[in-house]
């Protein structure tokens, strides 16, 4: 039985209506409770915000708030995890493909991976969630952990 | 019966996005009959690992002087034109 991406993200790292005018801001919140929790280390913060400004990770999706996948490096990693974040109105990251242009974010999926051949599942909950609307929208909605929950099960 | 293909899988790390896509594209392609050799690195290591691949599949910009092919692998994290970029992938893997 596959696991569902919920057992893979932390409570504690699930933050709802976040209230931050940058993607640097919201990268920034995520990655402390990241560390608070023992997942990633000092330097990860530091590490996605410069990462973001070279490689960014803006998803565009065709929504009017789309998502957004950070991460850096494994040797800035602990413990594999994931942060989530609801952003309660939308900040622009780069768009992957097309660093030049802007992505609107609603949605930040944090990522902390240290090795890549046992977090393949995870990685491929995230995308099959990144890739249904109506998981993304009830994700909006999410009042609650529990409401998280009972999208991501 | 051809060589074995090998695809080299690229993005920022090198352990996130190329790894979901690697596994996406790795099943989609197997579920068509396909198998290949999948290498997966850093988009700043590209040029020096793309000598012997068939295909690059990466998610994030690839410098001009690659002269592999290129098929841009963020279809396989948005969902959106999977279908055709898997067909590309078939394509170049049955030449």
């Amino acid at each position: 039985m596959a696991q569902a991406l919920i057992d893979h993200i932390d409570p504690e790292a699930i933050l709802l209506g976040v209230n931050v005018d940058s993607s640097e801001a919201v990268i920034r919140q995520l990655a402390a409770r990241l560390e608070a929790l023992g997942y990633v280390k000092p330097s990860y913060a530091d590490a996605v915000v410069n990462r973001e400004q070279t490689m960014p990770t803006g998803l565009p999706l065709g929504l009017a708030e789309n998502v957004a996948v950070p991460h850096t490096d494994p040797i800035h990693v602990k413990k594999a995890g994931v942060g989530l974040a609801v952003l309660s109105k939308p900040v622009d990251f780069a768009n992957m493909e097309e660093p030049d242009e802007a992505v609107s974010v609603g949605i930040v999926f944090l990522l902390a991976i240290n090795d890549k051949d046992k977090q393949i599942e995870m990685l491929q909950e995230i995308m099959s969630t990144i890739q249904s609307p109506e998981a993304l929208a009830s994700l909006k909605k999410a009042a609650s952990v529990e409401d998280v929950r009972a999208v991501l099960s | 019966m051809a060589k074995q293909k090998t695809v080299l899988f690229a993005c920022g790390t090198g352990v996130a996005t190329s790894t979901a896509v690697n596994a996406t594209v790795t099943e989609a392609m197997k579920a068509r009959g396909l198998i290949f050799n999948a290498l997966q690195c850093k988009a700043t290591e590209v040029a020096s690992m793309a000598d012997g691949v068939d295909l690059i599949v990466s998610t994030t910009p690839i410098s001009a002087s690659v002269t592999v092919p290129v098929i841009k692998g963020l279809a396989f994290l948005t969902g959106i034109g999977k279908d055709k970029a898997l067909d590309d992938i078939e394509a170049e893997l049955r030449k």
